[in-house]
């Protein structure tokens, strides 16, 4: 097939080509509405409110106060790091626990329990975040069902609390993204041809050689896929290390709720916003340079 | 050939559930035989290919590798490597990369690696290939990266799942007589399963013909052909006029044959019950102008082409005759016959040994 | 069909979004904070006048918050704290001056009404009226922790685990008034505030191992209290005799250096569209039967005068025994936030939650 918009302008001049112009600046119009309205346009407000310093009451002038003051509080980008360093590692145990289970589902679950595997990793999310987080707590608190449990076992000699540390909160986020890295993962994986696991095998590789060599391979553009959603997810996520995280579980999205909600400072948090969004824009990229991966065929191939 | 065989198998016998895909078969391998197994789909032949290369364990039974049990022994430590049907070539390997890969699974790497990928790829007519990636070749050399990747390996037993089944005709032709020459040159012994007759003719030196589970016959392409010793063999190797009747009585030099279709013919057979089915290969019958110029056969009727089916060497014509159903003989390409017409008359003849009689 | 449908919801669509029901029966859109506005009440306004009201919950941030965004549009009547409002109104500009003359004065306890008036006053304007008030102090659970009088005790070393209190300013100004000092005294004098702060911040810092989880709504700390997960919390009175009405042993305590007295008020907003609405609302509110059965669901007593004699005997009761004449002498009443001061808390209350 010929490009269609060289065709088009080739016969800009004829009535057909013309129609065809109008069905395709049609097409796209939703799109660019879509990223327009719904992505650009608050980004270019929250850039230029990030920039924005106050003097005095409804006194504001241009400059990147904001930013300095992000730089030169230790608080602002000790949680910054904390969130990104957290993220990262929530991603990489996601990946390990889900690893598993999709390579379960794609290459060894066989007839009726394929779709069932898929339902019981799925069910979790018909009930809403904050549904799922309660649960949590119900089970991790001091007087919750964990606790009970040890101590009626004799495991326990009295109340454990296991919630508000960094070990939930991380347990939280990790249950939170794992169907997010199993739907990709199990996409990836079962359009291995089961032959080539074979073949791995026949040809003298052991389980370990053939998982590092053909499985995780063939796997690595859901992986990458898997994993970009799940630390976008975690590192944006909010109610979750409210929730979880407690006293010491400050998340960088509580740094910028408290700025826009409680302190009333919007152009801070604007810059914080604008951080949060260089952060995970770069780990992602940084991601895709150590794995090889193009992020356009990522998003093709998943 | 050496004493032992390199593979042997013995009463191996695989169920699922209660049903034998596989049933008490017991055949050998000599070293660097071609050793194929012919069999339609269903028949178990892939079923017992994959026990060999130990993707599946066998219900009961013994499979040796030259006199070495290899039940207990998993298929990464197998002596046995295989060309898969879809070729299972790793992708995102090169070409270097994908014969390399059993290589380091050995233990093998670094120069002394490098040096017998490049060795082989030589051999098998792709030097200089080892850097491109598996995806810009084309399906015979794609082939050839598989074969390369068993091979150098050294293994007692190369199988292959009928790994020209992808292949455009042209190139199907070709790779045959390409495999069979790597076959010798490299004296592995191969194992070959197909469903696809003329595939294991040409390159075998023995062909095991097999049909729901068990063997049917082994022996070489030319015994299976001539000789076939079951209905399914006669039918399934090669082409035939297929006739089913009733045995009318033992005479010298043959049997009695009365067709279902009425005409009565001589043929040989054994064990002939009530009824029987007879195998008459196409090249096997006799194609006169008038019955006088047959006498020599004791079969000889007079018939009208109904149909030429042109196709150069192996064209044949469609003969319609009083008490038989229409059948195929082959026109040779020729003398006075050679430019025959539909609506001719024709007489035509064979002989009672190329009319096999087996039992319905 | 399917695209006729599809014509049709989408005009149904674009009608609900530009008609955004001004076209509806007269409404009144309410911010306000859980339980002000209970259904009875709500009902009963409506079938007085006709008015219906949308109630929108809230708390102080979220309602500065939510005006701020949209330049004080978006609501008719709003219940800010009266100590929050000169401050946002400042720096925002979210809300517009009252019109007393639409007030049923005589409806307020005098002092209040006056208290008030003083308090969000603005260039000769009033710009807020007193409706629920209350105090923050102590909620302890006397068996468990019976060594809490002041808010200095939650600290102490037999309380790890066991506390919890909120990341606002009640708690900063708490514990400044636990430690001896006087915020309220040093609010015009930022470097004095942004010492006293800085003091705070490292107490609560110290204290942090003492706290369970910092609360956020007020279900959250009911719970950790019920279960016995915490002793002793920083919290609202009407949260330690709701407690008090299951379990005997919890008990809201004035604390020794003083309960912190708050005002709940009614503001309107800039850019409200039904002003007379808001104060019929207002006028309904401060009726005495009316008060008092918002008392009853808030748990808190009201600037309406008359009300007291209504409200049921068990609050009253609580009332009585968590403030005895001179705590009620000792209460720390907030005067009005000056702009700024909330920005020197809010990053004060950042590091303590940050520190480990």
């Amino acid at each position: 097939m010929a490009n269609p918009k060289i065709m088009a302008s080739a016969r800009t001049l004829t009535s057909e080509g013309l129609g065809e112009r109008l069905g395709l600046f049609l097409l796209i119009t939703p799109a660019i509405l879509w990223l327009g309205l719904l992505v650009i346009l608050p980004h270019v407000e929250i850039g230029i409110l990030s920039l924005s310093q106050r003097i005095a009451a409804r006194v504001y002038t241009i400059g990147f106060g904001n930013y300095f003051e992000f730089l030169s509080e230790p608080i602002y980008w000790h949680t910054f790091a904390r969130t990104a360093l957290l993220s990262i590692l929530v991603t990489a145990i996601t990946l390990v626990i889900s690893f598993p289970v999709a390579l379960y589902i794609a290459k060894f679950a066989v007839g009726k329990s394929k779709p069932i595997l898929f339902l019981m990793c799925l069910i979790p999310f018909w009930a809403s975040e904050l549904v799922r987080t309660l649960g949590w707590m119900m089970l991790l608190r001091e007087a919750g069902v964990v606790s009970f449990l040890l101590q009626w076992a004799g495991i326990a000699g009295k109340p454990v609390e296991m919630l508000y540390s960094d070990g939930s909160l991380v347990l939280g986020l990790v249950y939170g993204g794992m169907l997010f890295m199993i739907v990709p993962l199990t996409n990836a994986l079962e359009s291995l041809e089961n032959a080539q696991i074979e073949a791995g095998y026949d040809l003298g590789g052991t389980n370990f050689t053939v998982l590092r060599k053909i499985i995780i391979p063939h796997a690595m553009p859901g992986i990458v896929a898997g994993a970009i959603i799940v630390f976008m997810l975690t590192v944006g996520n909010f109610v979750t290390p409210v929730m979880l995280g407690g006293k010491n579980g400050l998340w960088f999205t509580e740094q910028i709720y408290s700025q826009f909600i409680t302190r009333f400072n919007w152009p801070q948090g604007s810059a914080f916003g604008f951080m949060l969004l260089l952060l995970s824009t770069g780990i992602v990229w940084l991601g895709l340079r150590l794995t090889g991966q193009g992020f356009s065929e990522t998003l093709r191939r998943t | 050939m050496s004493d032992i065989a390199d593979l042997s198998l013995i009463a191996v016998t695989k169920r699922f559930g209660g049903i034998a895909a596989v049933d008490a078969v017991d055949f050998e391998v000599a070293q660097g035989e071609f050793f194929s197994i012919l069999g339609p789909s269903g028949c178990g032949k892939t079923t017992l290919m994959r026990m060999i290369a130990g993707f599946e364990s066998p219900t009961s039974g013994d499979i040796r590798i030259r006199g070495v049990s290899m039940l207990a022994v998993p298929a990464n430590k197998r002596p046995v490597n295989m060309v898969f049907q879809s070729l299972a070539l790793f992708p995102m390997m090169s070409v270097g990369e994908n014969i390399g890969y059993g290589l380091a699974c050995a233990g093998v790497s670094g120069p002394e690696a490098a040096e017998r990928i490049a060795r082989i790829l030589d051999r098998v007519g792709l030097s200089g290939f080892g850097p491109r990636a598996v995806t810009q070749l084309s399906g015979g050399q794609r082939q050839r990266v598989a074969i390369a990747r068993c091979l150098v390996l050294e293994p007692t037993l190369v199988l292959l799942d009928e790994p020209l089944g992808a292949l455009d005709l042209k190139l199907r032709e070709h790779m045959k007589i390409e495999l069979k020459q790597l076959q010798s040159a490299f004296n592995t012994t191969f194992m070959y399963i197909t469903h696809d007759q003329s595939e294991a003719l040409v390159m075998s030196d023995r062909v095991a013909v097999m049909n729901k589970g068990r063997f049917e016959q082994v022996g070489t392409p030319r015994e299976l052909y001539h000789n076939p010793k079951t209905s399914f063999v006669a039918g399934f190797v090669g082409d035939a006029n297929i006739w089913s009747g009733s045995a009318a009585g033992a005479i010298a030099g043959g049997t009695r044959l009365k067709l279902a279709t009425g005409a009565e013919v001589t043929g040989m057979g054994t064990g002939i019950d009530d009824g029987v089915r007879a195998y008459l290969r196409p090249e096997a019958i006799a194609l006169a102008g008038s019955l006088d110029e047959l006498s020599a056969l004791p079969n000889r009727f007079p018939g009208t082409v109904s149909t030429v089916l042109f196709d150069g060497a192996a064209s044949t014509l469609v003969i319609d005759a009083a008490g038989f159903p229409p059948l195929r003989a082959t026109l040779p390409q020729a003398g006075p016959l050679a430019g025959i017409e539909a609506g001719a008359a024709v007489a035509f003849g064979f002989t009672p040994e190329a009319l096999k009689i087996f039992p319905a | 069909m399917k695209k006729r449908s599809f014509l049709l919801y989408s005009a149904a669509f674009a009608a609900l979004l530009t008609a955004g029901g001004a076209n509806a029966a007269e409404k009144l859109r309410l911010l306000t904070w859980a339980d002000y506005a209970p259904k009875e009440i709500v009902d009963a306004f409506t079938k007085e006048t006709g008015i219906e009201v949308e109630v929108t919950l809230s708390n102080n941030e979220e309602m500065i918050s939510k005006l701020r965004a949209t330049q004080g549009a978006g609501f008719d009547l709003a219940q800010p704290s009266q100590d929050r409002i000169t401050g946002p109104q400042a720096e925002f500009g979210i809300y517009k001056p009252l019109d007393m003359s639409k007030i049923k004065s005589d409806q307020f306890i005098p002092s209040m009404l006056e208290a008030a008036k003083k308090n969000t006053t603005i260039d000769g304007k009033v710009y807020g009226l007193p409706h629920v008030w209350g105090t923050d102090g102590l909620i302890v659970n006397t068996k468990l922790a019976p060594t809490v009088k002041d808010y200095k005790d939650i600290c102490a070393p037999d309380l790890v685990n066991k506390v919890s209190y909120r990341t606002k300013r009640p708690v900063v100004l708490g514990f400044a008034f636990g430690m001896g000092m006087d915020p309220f005294a040093v609010y015009g004098d930022k470097v004095a505030y942004q010492a006293m702060v800085d003091k705070v911040g490292q107490a609560m810092i110290d204290c942090k191992k003492n706290v369970k989880f910092y609360w956020d709504g007020k279900d959250q700390l009911i719970s950790g209290m019920r279960a016995g997960e915490v002793t002793a919390a920083l919290g609202w009175d009407t949260i330690g005799w709701r407690l008090n009405a299951d379990n005997a042993d919890i008990k809201f305590i004035a604390p020794k250096s003083g309960a912190l007295g708050w005002i709940d008020g009614f503001a309107i907003p800039s850019k409200g569209r039904n002003d007379d609405a808001a104060y019929k609302w207002i006028n309904f509110n401060m009726r005495p039967d009316i008060a008092a059965k918002v008392a009853a669901s808030a748990g808190n007593f009201t600037a309406s005068k008359g009300a007291d004699a209504l409200t049921k005997g068990k609050l009253k009761d609580q009332f009585a025994e968590s403030f005895p004449q001179a705590a009620i002498d000792n209460i720390k009443w907030y005067p009005a936030v000056p702009a700024g001061i909330e920005a020197i808390d809010g990053k004060m209350l950042d590091k303590v939650k940050a520190a480990n």
